[in-house]
């Protein structure tokens, strides 16, 4: 691939966060990304650019300049009320080459990882996928790109110095989201969807999403989460009454799911989801390398299991040893005395 | 219907052993596997083909002992397989992996389908079937969980969302990422097995595939790895707790409000 020459790479400038839009809403890990993206701004001297797409968010779109976004770019189309990976990433394509970015960040999410790399094939850049940290190479001002690979058994570093922008994707819950200033101000640059961009697109025929009880796996900070131990069905709703209580995600291992105890929506592990809570309770799950690589990196790891010389209990930071059965109403009891 | 299931062979997962110092996975003596994914992505494929007619093609990149997951394909029901195998794809990052793998589509021709898994349990990028799509300017539906209908016009799938799934209808040619919800792969028959080892499977060059020099391997590579090292050790201070079922919850749920939580 030919490398930019220096005269090219010079043409790029500024930090683009595309926001995470889900049912017209505008979802929390855009402000977390805009936090992440105002460091490395301020290391390049540069700005901060969000771009919107969706339907009827043009509002919503100012409330970004108090987490630290100088320019919003706004694209409001009926069209886009429903996530379509090609339309979204015509646009995102026309817009980068417009406004020439030098980097781009986005939600390692299940619509961020679909469009992104379709962006990125697309314009020859390089991408980097659920990155955990980023920063600027004081030396040249790359973006440096930090990743787990192997299920997070490697930490591997990542740079793209010969093609512009450099785009990564960040999980959920990694970046810590800025304290609000109302006091910040901002400028919006409204742009249309334009022919060339409707062209080749899917048909979206119907959306199911459920946005008010279930907490989702990647946007929980707790996860309650059950393994074979739970031996049924009625272990599992044990757990959602726990998780509940404590505004948290279920999660289950691949053997609870393969019995048909609870829905593979919330699997975690190889074959699931990859998960980075604050905190991740580990109900009868003996920790079999598979669904470990799916949540070794949380922060902090607490299993509860009768035998206690399981892999899960020997990585836990907190492992109580005894009988879920008897150990997990006893906290449902104590928790409402709180 | 004419589908193409790209596959991966990947390092196998072992017995899950924990170091007691960092608290982290030990890996140690890796067999390579098929990645676990792609037994959906091929299940997939063998099942359409069951109900439309045509073919299912297997193709791979990697080296020459990347041979074995093809092989394991035809076992469960792929009519060929195609390896790109040579030192000039070596270092391929996620762009020149899909532009090789899109240009080996293009020469297998009249591709009506491209299935691959999710993502590939080393990498864990997602990012190749979605590059493969933009390569060919082709509509793509990624973590697919269930195909409703399938014509040799147009694919309708359903996609997992974090928040629950969509209906979507795609325009053939198309390219689909697959999840393990999808299926139960089958087991390999003993005429899987015995075709499996007899077959031929052609090795593809760049200049095969008419790929360009400069677009595959690290030349191709807009990414470059800088450095890598092992994580951060989790805490080490690990505390086991046992007693009656009153005393362990009053722990956890003391631990729960040290971290606000509750």
């Amino acid at each position: 691939m030919i490398a930019l020459t220096d005269t090219e790479r010079k043409q790029y400038s500024n930090i683009w966060v595309v926001a995470e839009v889900l049912s017209g809403k505008i979802q929390p890990v855009t402000q977390e990304l805009i936090g992440a993206a105002k460091e490395l701004a301020d290391a390049r001297k540069s700005e901060v650019w969000t771009v919107v797409v969706g339907s009827g968010i043009s509002e919503q779109a100012e409330t970004l300049f108090a987490f630290g976004a100088d320019a919003v770019l706004v694209v409001d189309d009926p069209g886009l009320a429903r996530f379509n990976d090609e339309l979204e990433a015509n646009v995102l394509i026309r817009l980068i080459r417009k406004y020439k970015p030098e980097v781009v960040i986005c939600g390692a999410t299940s619509r961020g990882r679909a469009l992104i790399p379709r962006v990125a094939v697309t314009l020859d850049c390089g991408l980097t996928a659920d990155c955990t940290g980023l920063s600027i190479d004081p030396e040249n001002g790359d973006l440096l790109q930090t990743r787990p690979a192997f299920g997070g058994n490697i930490m591997a570093t990542i740079r793209c110095s010969n093609h512009r922008p450099q785009m990564a994707t960040v999980r959920p819950r990694v970046m810590k989201a800025p304290d609000a200033d109302p006091q910040r101000t901002g400028r919006i640059i409204r742009e249309t969807v334009i022919g060339p961009d409707r062209e080749n697109i899917k048909k979206i025929i119907d959306v199911f999403y459920n946005t008010e009880s279930v907490v989702n796996l990647a946007d929980a900070q707790i996860i309650i989460s059950g393994g074979r131990g739970m031996k049924g069905p009625d272990g599992f709703k044990l757990l959602k009454r726990f998780a509940s209580l404590v505004g948290g995600a279920v999660g289950a291992s691949r053997a609870a799911v393969d019995s048909g105890w609870i829905p593979y929506a919330h699997q975690i592990g190889q074959t699931g989801q990859t998960v980075q809570t604050k905190i991740y309770i580990a109900c009868g799950i003996s920790g079999q390398i598979q669904h470990l690589v799916g949540m070794q990196s949380c922060d902090r790891i607490i299993a509860i299991d009768k035998d206690p010389n399981t892999p899960m209990m020997q990585m836990a930071d907190l492992s109580i040893a005894g009988d879920v059965f008897e150990i997990v109403p006893e906290i449902i009891r104590q928790i409402p005395k709180l | 219907m004419k589908i193409v299931v790209c596959i991966k062979q990947v390092p196998a997962a072992n017995d899950a052993k924990i170091d007691p110092e960092t608290k982290r996975i030990i890996r140690e003596g890796q067999k390579a596997v098929l990645n676990p994914f792609d037994t959906y992505a091929l299940e997939e494929g063998v099942r359409l083909k069951s109900l439309l007619g045509g073919e299912v093609i297997a193709l791979t990149m990697g080296p020459p002992k990347a041979e074995a997951v093809l092989r394991e394909a035809i076992s469960v029901g792929a009519d060929r397989a195609i390896l790109l195998s040579d030192r000039g794809f070596g270092g391929s990052d996620t762009w020149a992996t899909s532009y090789a793998l899109s240009k080996a589509i293009e020469k297998i021709g009249d591709v009506n389908l491209v299935i691959c898994g999710k993502q590939a349990v080393d990498g864990d990028t997602a990012q190749v079937g979605p590059g493969i799509a933009a390569h060919l300017s082709l509509q793509q539906a990624t973590y697919v969980m269930a195909i409703q209908d399938v014509t040799t016009e147009s694919i309708t799938v359903q996609r997992m969302h974090e928040e629950g799934y969509d209906i979507c209808e795609l325009h053939l040619p198309a390219v689909i990422t697959v999840l393990k919800d999808i299926n139960v792969p089958r087991v390999p028959t003993l005429k899987g097995r015995l075709a499996s080892q007899k077959c031929d499977i052609p090795v593809w060059k760049p200049a095969d595939i008419g790929a360009e020099p400069d677009k595959i391997g690290l030349d191709g590579s807009p990414t470059r790895v800088v450095r890598t090292q092992p994580p951060p050790a989790r805490n080490t201070k690990s505390i086991r707790i046992e007693g009656t079922p009153q005393e362990c919850a009053q722990a956890l749920v003391k631990d729960l409000r040290l971290r606000s939580i509750l």
